[in-house]
Protein backbone atom coordinates (compact mmCIF):
# COMPACT_ATOMS: atom_id res chain seq x y z
CA UNK A 1 0.00 0.00 0.00
CA UNK A 2 1.20 3.47 -0.79
CA UNK A 3 0.46 4.57 2.84
CA UNK A 4 2.97 2.06 4.35
CA UNK A 5 5.33 1.41 1.75
CA UNK A 6 9.35 1.29 2.79
CA UNK A 7 11.19 1.82 -0.60
CA UNK A 8 11.15 4.17 -2.98
CA UNK A 9 8.66 4.79 -6.04
CA UNK A 10 9.50 3.71 -9.37
CA UNK A 11 7.46 6.68 -11.68
CA UNK A 12 8.47 8.31 -14.96
CA UNK A 13 9.83 12.03 -14.66
CA UNK A 14 9.86 14.08 -17.49
CA UNK A 15 10.26 10.98 -19.81
CA UNK A 16 12.91 9.06 -17.85
CA UNK A 17 12.63 6.47 -15.31
CA UNK A 18 13.61 7.89 -11.82
CA UNK A 19 13.08 6.87 -8.12
CA UNK A 20 11.88 8.83 -5.54
CA UNK A 21 11.21 9.02 -1.92
CA UNK A 22 8.94 11.34 -2.25
CA UNK A 23 5.31 10.66 -1.36
CA UNK A 24 3.37 13.49 -3.17
CA UNK A 25 4.01 15.60 -6.27
CA UNK A 26 4.50 18.48 -3.70
CA UNK A 27 7.49 16.63 -2.08
CA UNK A 28 8.47 15.82 -5.35
CA UNK A 29 8.98 18.81 -6.52
CA UNK A 30 10.16 20.12 -3.28
CA UNK A 31 12.74 17.14 -3.99
CA UNK A 32 14.17 18.78 -7.24
CA UNK A 33 15.06 21.79 -5.54
CA UNK A 34 11.74 23.42 -7.55
CA UNK A 35 9.51 24.27 -4.84
CA UNK A 36 10.05 28.30 -4.94
CA UNK A 37 10.50 28.09 -8.88
CA UNK A 38 8.03 28.91 -10.97
CA UNK A 39 7.22 25.57 -12.95
CA UNK A 40 4.02 23.27 -13.62
CA UNK A 41 3.19 20.32 -13.43
CA UNK A 42 1.05 16.93 -14.90
CA UNK A 43 0.72 13.96 -13.79
CA UNK A 44 -0.55 10.63 -16.11
CA UNK A 45 -0.94 13.51 -18.67
CA UNK A 46 -3.39 15.48 -16.96
CA UNK A 47 -2.73 18.88 -15.32
CA UNK A 48 -2.39 19.10 -11.79
CA UNK A 49 -2.93 22.43 -10.14
CA UNK A 50 -0.01 24.01 -7.71
CA UNK A 51 -2.57 23.88 -4.22
CA UNK A 52 -2.74 20.33 -5.44
CA UNK A 53 0.09 18.94 -5.27
CA UNK A 54 0.25 18.33 -1.57
CA UNK A 55 -2.90 15.85 -2.20
CA UNK A 56 -1.57 14.42 -5.22
CA UNK A 57 -0.12 10.55 -4.23
CA UNK A 58 2.77 9.19 -6.44
CA UNK A 59 2.05 5.75 -7.74
CA UNK A 60 4.38 3.39 -9.19
CA UNK A 61 4.40 4.15 -12.88
CA UNK A 62 2.81 7.39 -12.72
CA UNK A 63 4.58 9.32 -15.58
CA UNK A 64 5.19 13.20 -14.13
CA UNK A 65 5.86 15.96 -15.84
CA UNK A 66 7.32 19.48 -14.45
CA UNK A 67 7.62 22.19 -16.63
CA UNK A 68 8.91 25.92 -17.12
CA UNK A 69 8.88 28.79 -18.85
CA UNK A 70 10.93 28.80 -22.10
CA UNK A 71 11.27 31.17 -25.62
CA UNK A 72 8.57 30.22 -27.93
CA UNK A 73 7.55 31.07 -31.09
CA UNK B 1 -11.01 82.39 -56.57
CA UNK B 2 -11.82 78.82 -57.65
CA UNK B 3 -7.71 77.95 -56.04
CA UNK B 4 -8.22 79.80 -52.72
CA UNK B 5 -11.88 77.35 -52.64
CA UNK B 6 -10.23 74.31 -53.28
CA UNK B 7 -7.43 75.04 -50.89
CA UNK B 8 -9.77 76.27 -47.88
CA UNK B 9 -12.34 72.84 -48.93
CA UNK B 10 -9.42 70.52 -48.92
CA UNK B 11 -8.38 71.19 -45.31
CA UNK B 12 -11.75 71.62 -44.21
CA UNK B 13 -13.82 68.53 -42.25
CA UNK B 14 -16.58 69.26 -44.60
CA UNK B 15 -14.68 67.94 -47.56
CA UNK B 16 -16.44 66.34 -50.46
CA UNK B 17 -15.78 62.48 -49.04
CA UNK B 18 -13.43 60.64 -51.54
CA UNK B 19 -14.14 56.92 -51.96
CA UNK B 20 -10.92 54.67 -53.07
CA UNK B 21 -11.17 51.75 -54.58
CA UNK B 22 -10.17 49.37 -51.64
CA UNK B 23 -10.12 48.23 -49.47
CA UNK B 24 -12.53 45.32 -50.34
CA UNK B 25 -16.45 45.99 -50.00
CA UNK B 26 -16.74 43.51 -47.17
CA UNK B 27 -14.70 45.46 -45.27
CA UNK B 28 -16.37 48.68 -44.60
CA UNK B 29 -14.05 51.68 -43.95
CA UNK B 30 -14.58 51.59 -40.24
CA UNK B 31 -13.18 48.52 -39.93
CA UNK B 32 -10.07 49.60 -41.86
CA UNK B 33 -8.97 51.96 -39.48
CA UNK B 34 -9.77 49.78 -36.17
CA UNK B 35 -7.29 49.08 -33.72
CA UNK B 36 -6.17 45.34 -33.43
CA UNK B 37 -7.93 44.05 -30.38
CA UNK B 38 -7.86 40.04 -29.99
CA UNK B 39 -10.17 39.53 -27.51
CA UNK B 40 -11.25 42.90 -26.51
CA UNK B 41 -7.63 44.06 -25.94
CA UNK B 42 -6.05 47.00 -27.50
CA UNK B 43 -3.15 46.07 -28.71
CA UNK B 44 -0.60 48.65 -29.73
CA UNK B 45 1.37 46.62 -32.56
CA UNK B 46 0.41 44.52 -35.09
CA UNK B 47 3.16 42.63 -35.15
CA UNK B 48 3.31 39.51 -32.52
CA UNK B 49 7.00 38.07 -31.89
CA UNK B 50 8.74 34.48 -31.19
CA UNK B 51 11.08 34.54 -28.32
CA UNK B 52 12.87 31.52 -29.55
CA UNK B 53 16.01 31.07 -31.65
CA UNK B 54 17.43 34.25 -30.72
CA UNK B 55 21.78 33.78 -30.25
CA UNK B 56 21.28 34.81 -26.84
CA UNK B 57 18.99 35.89 -24.50
CA UNK B 58 19.88 39.63 -24.48
CA UNK B 59 19.44 39.65 -28.47
CA UNK B 60 16.13 38.61 -27.76
CA UNK B 61 15.30 41.17 -25.31
CA UNK B 62 16.67 44.15 -27.98
CA UNK B 63 14.96 42.43 -30.71
CA UNK B 64 11.83 42.40 -28.88
CA UNK B 65 12.02 46.30 -27.88
CA UNK B 66 13.32 47.52 -31.46
CA UNK B 67 10.34 45.49 -32.58
CA UNK B 68 7.70 47.06 -30.69
CA UNK B 69 5.85 44.08 -29.98
CA UNK B 70 3.10 44.14 -27.91
CA UNK B 71 2.66 40.42 -27.64
CA UNK B 72 5.43 38.07 -27.25
CA UNK B 73 5.10 34.36 -27.85
CA UNK B 74 6.37 31.52 -25.27
CA UNK B 75 6.09 28.23 -24.21
CA UNK B 76 6.60 25.59 -21.59
CA UNK B 77 9.30 23.00 -21.77
CA UNK B 78 11.01 20.62 -19.39
CA UNK B 79 12.53 21.83 -16.29
CA UNK B 80 15.75 20.45 -15.86
CA UNK B 81 15.52 17.59 -12.85
CA UNK B 82 18.44 16.01 -12.51
CA UNK B 83 20.37 18.46 -11.29
CA UNK B 84 18.00 20.25 -9.03
CA UNK B 85 18.99 19.44 -5.16
CA UNK B 86 20.20 22.18 -3.47
CA UNK B 87 20.66 24.84 -6.49
CA UNK B 88 18.93 28.36 -5.61
CA UNK B 89 15.60 29.29 -7.72
CA UNK B 90 16.50 31.58 -9.66
CA UNK B 91 19.48 29.37 -10.99
CA UNK B 92 16.68 27.52 -13.12
CA UNK B 93 16.42 28.39 -17.03
CA UNK B 94 12.99 28.54 -17.10
CA UNK B 95 13.06 31.54 -14.02
CA UNK B 96 15.40 33.44 -15.28
CA UNK B 97 13.92 33.51 -18.98
CA UNK B 98 10.52 34.58 -17.31
CA UNK B 99 12.12 37.25 -15.35
CA UNK B 100 13.72 38.63 -18.41
CA UNK B 101 10.27 38.21 -20.14
CA UNK B 102 8.61 40.04 -16.95
CA UNK B 103 11.26 43.13 -17.81
CA UNK B 104 10.04 43.75 -21.12
CA UNK B 105 6.56 44.56 -19.85
CA UNK B 106 4.81 42.87 -22.75
CA UNK B 107 1.75 40.69 -22.98
CA UNK B 108 3.00 36.96 -23.36
CA UNK B 109 1.10 34.44 -25.41
CA UNK B 110 1.95 31.21 -24.66
CA UNK B 111 1.57 28.24 -27.12
CA UNK B 112 1.00 24.59 -26.73
CA UNK B 113 4.25 23.58 -29.43
CA UNK B 114 4.62 20.01 -30.01
CA UNK B 115 1.68 18.96 -28.60
CA UNK B 116 -0.06 16.58 -31.22
CA UNK B 117 -2.90 15.77 -29.32
CA UNK B 118 -6.38 17.63 -28.02
CA UNK B 119 -5.33 16.11 -24.46
CA UNK B 120 -1.29 16.99 -24.30
CA UNK B 121 -2.72 20.74 -25.66
CA UNK B 122 -5.39 20.51 -23.07
CA UNK B 123 -2.93 19.52 -20.46
CA UNK B 124 -0.39 22.03 -22.09
CA UNK B 125 -2.65 25.38 -21.93
CA UNK B 126 -3.34 24.65 -18.05
CA UNK B 127 0.27 24.82 -17.19
CA UNK B 128 0.48 27.70 -19.01
CA UNK B 129 -2.29 29.69 -17.38
CA UNK B 130 -0.53 28.70 -14.02
CA UNK B 131 2.83 29.63 -14.86
CA UNK B 132 2.14 32.76 -17.02
CA UNK B 133 -0.91 34.04 -15.68
CA UNK B 134 -2.93 34.51 -18.86
CA UNK B 135 -5.85 32.85 -19.82
CA UNK B 136 -4.31 33.96 -23.67
CA UNK B 137 -3.42 30.26 -25.30
CA UNK B 138 -1.59 29.96 -28.79
CA UNK B 139 -2.98 26.53 -29.71
CA UNK B 140 -0.83 24.10 -31.68
CA UNK B 141 -1.99 20.53 -32.55
CA UNK B 142 0.45 19.61 -34.76
CA UNK B 143 -0.45 16.72 -37.31
CA UNK B 144 2.58 16.38 -38.99
CA UNK B 145 6.51 16.36 -38.55
CA UNK B 146 7.68 17.56 -41.67
CA UNK B 147 5.42 20.29 -42.83
CA UNK B 148 4.54 21.04 -39.02
CA UNK B 149 0.86 21.81 -40.11
CA UNK B 150 -2.26 21.48 -37.98
CA UNK B 151 -4.41 18.58 -37.34
CA UNK B 152 -7.45 20.61 -38.13
CA UNK B 153 -10.24 18.14 -36.58
CA UNK B 154 -7.69 17.82 -33.36
CA UNK B 155 -7.70 21.68 -33.77
CA UNK B 156 -11.31 22.07 -33.88
CA UNK B 157 -11.81 19.51 -30.54
CA UNK B 158 -9.41 21.05 -27.84
CA UNK B 159 -10.09 24.76 -29.10
CA UNK B 160 -14.08 23.77 -28.13
CA UNK B 161 -12.75 22.12 -25.01
CA UNK B 162 -10.25 25.27 -24.08
CA UNK B 163 -12.91 27.55 -24.41
CA UNK B 164 -15.01 25.96 -22.03
CA UNK B 165 -12.08 25.54 -19.61
CA UNK B 166 -12.50 29.82 -20.13
CA UNK B 167 -9.39 29.95 -22.05
CA UNK B 168 -8.76 32.54 -25.39
CA UNK B 169 -7.91 30.80 -27.90
CA UNK B 170 -5.69 31.58 -30.59
CA UNK B 171 -5.88 28.87 -33.30
CA UNK B 172 -2.63 28.03 -35.12
CA UNK B 173 -4.70 26.74 -38.28
CA UNK B 174 -4.47 26.60 -42.50
CA UNK B 175 -6.01 28.79 -44.68
CA UNK B 176 -9.08 26.30 -44.65
CA UNK B 177 -12.48 28.03 -44.33
CA UNK B 178 -14.51 24.81 -43.56
CA UNK B 179 -12.07 24.78 -40.43
CA UNK B 180 -11.87 28.79 -39.68
CA UNK B 181 -15.43 28.41 -39.51
CA UNK B 182 -15.35 25.36 -36.96
CA UNK B 183 -12.94 26.94 -34.96
CA UNK B 184 -15.60 30.62 -34.38
CA UNK B 185 -18.22 27.99 -33.52
CA UNK B 186 -15.66 26.80 -31.12
CA UNK B 187 -15.36 30.17 -29.43
CA UNK B 188 -12.18 31.09 -31.07
CA UNK B 189 -12.43 35.00 -31.96
CA UNK B 190 -9.09 34.98 -33.50
CA UNK B 191 -7.80 33.00 -36.53
CA UNK B 192 -4.27 32.31 -37.27
CA UNK B 193 -3.60 30.75 -40.58
CA UNK B 194 -0.23 30.39 -41.72
CA UNK B 195 1.71 31.91 -44.28
CA UNK B 196 3.87 28.95 -45.33
CA UNK B 197 5.00 26.16 -43.16
CA UNK B 198 6.76 27.19 -39.43
CA UNK B 199 10.47 28.24 -40.05
CA UNK B 200 10.37 27.56 -43.32
CA UNK B 201 10.47 31.20 -44.22
CA UNK B 202 8.46 31.09 -47.83
CA UNK B 203 5.81 34.01 -47.25
CA UNK B 204 2.79 33.37 -47.97
CA UNK B 205 2.39 30.30 -50.50
CA UNK B 206 -1.64 30.69 -50.78
CA UNK B 207 -2.70 33.79 -51.39
CA UNK B 208 -5.90 33.19 -53.07
CA UNK B 209 -6.97 31.37 -50.31
CA UNK B 210 -5.79 33.75 -47.74
CA UNK B 211 -7.51 36.47 -49.47
CA UNK B 212 -10.82 34.31 -49.34
CA UNK B 213 -10.67 34.01 -45.71
CA UNK B 214 -10.13 37.39 -45.34
CA UNK B 215 -13.28 38.43 -47.24
CA UNK B 216 -15.04 35.19 -45.72
CA UNK B 217 -14.35 36.41 -41.87
CA UNK B 218 -14.30 40.27 -42.36
CA UNK B 219 -15.28 41.48 -38.43
CA UNK B 220 -12.85 38.60 -37.65
CA UNK B 221 -9.26 39.49 -35.90
CA UNK B 222 -6.91 37.71 -38.33
CA UNK B 223 -2.98 37.25 -37.83
CA UNK B 224 -0.58 35.54 -40.52
CA UNK B 225 1.49 33.03 -38.16
CA UNK B 226 4.49 31.14 -39.41
CA UNK B 227 5.88 30.84 -42.93
CA UNK B 228 6.61 34.71 -42.68
CA UNK B 229 10.74 35.09 -44.14
CA UNK B 230 10.88 38.56 -44.72
CA UNK B 231 9.60 42.14 -44.00
CA UNK B 232 7.65 42.34 -47.58
CA UNK B 233 5.90 39.09 -46.68
CA UNK B 234 4.83 40.23 -43.66
CA UNK B 235 3.93 44.10 -45.58
CA UNK B 236 1.78 42.14 -48.02
CA UNK B 237 -0.32 40.21 -45.36
CA UNK B 238 -0.68 44.12 -44.25
CA UNK B 239 -2.26 44.88 -47.09
CA UNK B 240 -4.83 42.04 -47.80
CA UNK B 241 -6.52 43.07 -45.13
CA UNK B 242 -4.82 40.81 -42.15
CA UNK B 243 -4.88 42.25 -38.78
CA UNK B 244 -1.21 41.41 -37.33
CA UNK B 245 1.63 39.11 -38.23
CA UNK B 246 3.17 36.45 -35.93
CA UNK B 247 6.67 36.03 -36.77
CA UNK B 248 9.48 34.85 -35.06
CA UNK B 249 12.84 32.82 -36.99
CA UNK B 250 13.02 35.48 -39.55
CA UNK B 251 13.86 37.98 -36.72
CA UNK B 252 15.89 35.43 -34.75
CA UNK B 253 18.08 33.94 -37.26
CA UNK B 254 18.58 36.97 -38.99
CA UNK B 255 22.27 38.30 -39.33
CA UNK B 256 21.02 41.45 -36.94
CA UNK B 257 17.73 40.21 -35.54
CA UNK B 258 17.77 44.03 -33.48
CA UNK B 259 18.05 45.47 -37.44
CA UNK B 260 15.59 43.04 -38.90
CA UNK B 261 12.95 43.44 -35.81
CA UNK B 262 13.18 47.25 -36.96
CA UNK B 263 12.80 46.21 -40.92
CA UNK B 264 9.81 44.18 -39.96
CA UNK B 265 7.94 46.74 -37.99
CA UNK B 266 8.40 49.66 -40.58
CA UNK B 267 7.08 46.80 -43.38
CA UNK B 268 4.12 45.83 -41.17
CA UNK B 269 3.49 49.61 -40.43
CA UNK B 270 3.83 50.41 -43.84
CA UNK B 271 1.27 47.49 -45.38
CA UNK B 272 -1.14 48.62 -43.04
CA UNK B 273 -0.55 52.44 -43.80
CA UNK B 274 -1.63 51.00 -47.80
CA UNK B 275 -4.36 48.88 -46.70
CA UNK B 276 -6.28 51.49 -45.15
CA UNK B 277 -5.50 54.50 -47.66
CA UNK B 278 -7.13 51.69 -49.97
CA UNK B 279 -4.84 50.12 -52.69
CA UNK B 280 -5.69 50.62 -56.21
CA UNK B 281 -7.34 47.79 -58.22
CA UNK B 282 -5.34 45.15 -60.50
CA UNK B 283 -5.59 45.40 -63.99
CA UNK B 284 -4.77 42.99 -67.60
CA UNK B 285 -4.28 45.88 -69.54
CA UNK B 286 -2.03 49.31 -69.14
CA UNK B 287 -3.83 52.49 -68.34
CA UNK B 288 -1.82 55.72 -69.39
CA UNK B 289 -0.95 57.60 -66.04
CA UNK B 290 -0.25 60.89 -67.86
CA UNK B 291 -3.14 62.30 -69.60
CA UNK B 292 -3.69 61.39 -73.26
CA UNK B 293 -5.68 64.77 -73.65
CA UNK B 294 -3.56 67.50 -75.35
CA UNK B 295 -0.73 64.93 -76.13
CA UNK B 296 1.49 66.78 -78.83
CA UNK B 297 2.27 65.68 -82.48
CA UNK B 298 -1.02 63.97 -82.40
CA UNK B 299 -3.36 64.24 -85.09
CA UNK B 300 -6.73 63.73 -84.47
CA UNK B 301 -8.14 61.96 -87.71
CA UNK B 302 -12.18 61.40 -86.91
CA UNK B 303 -11.87 58.58 -90.16
CA UNK B 304 -9.94 56.99 -87.73
CA UNK B 305 -10.78 57.62 -84.69
CA UNK B 306 -14.51 57.14 -84.99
Amino acid sequence: MQLDRQGPTAIRLNGEQFETEARTLAELVASRGLAETAVATAVNGAFVPREARVATLLTSGDKVEIVAPRQGG
Amino acid sequence: MTADGSKATSSSADAPEVVPPGPPAALPAAAAVAPFSPYGVEVASRLLLGTARYPSPHVMSEAVKASGAAIVTVSLRREMVRAGVGRSGNQHTGQRFFDLIKELGVRVLPNTAGCRTPKEAIATAQMARELFGTDWIKLEVIGNDDTLQPDLFGLVEAAGALTSLGFKVFPYTTEDLIAAERLVSAGCQVLMPWGAPIGTGQGLANRSALKSLRRYFPDVPLVIDAGIGAPSHASEAMEMGYDAVLLNTAVATAADPVGMARAFAAAIKAGRMGYEAGLMPVRDMAVPSTPVAGTPFFDFDPEKHP
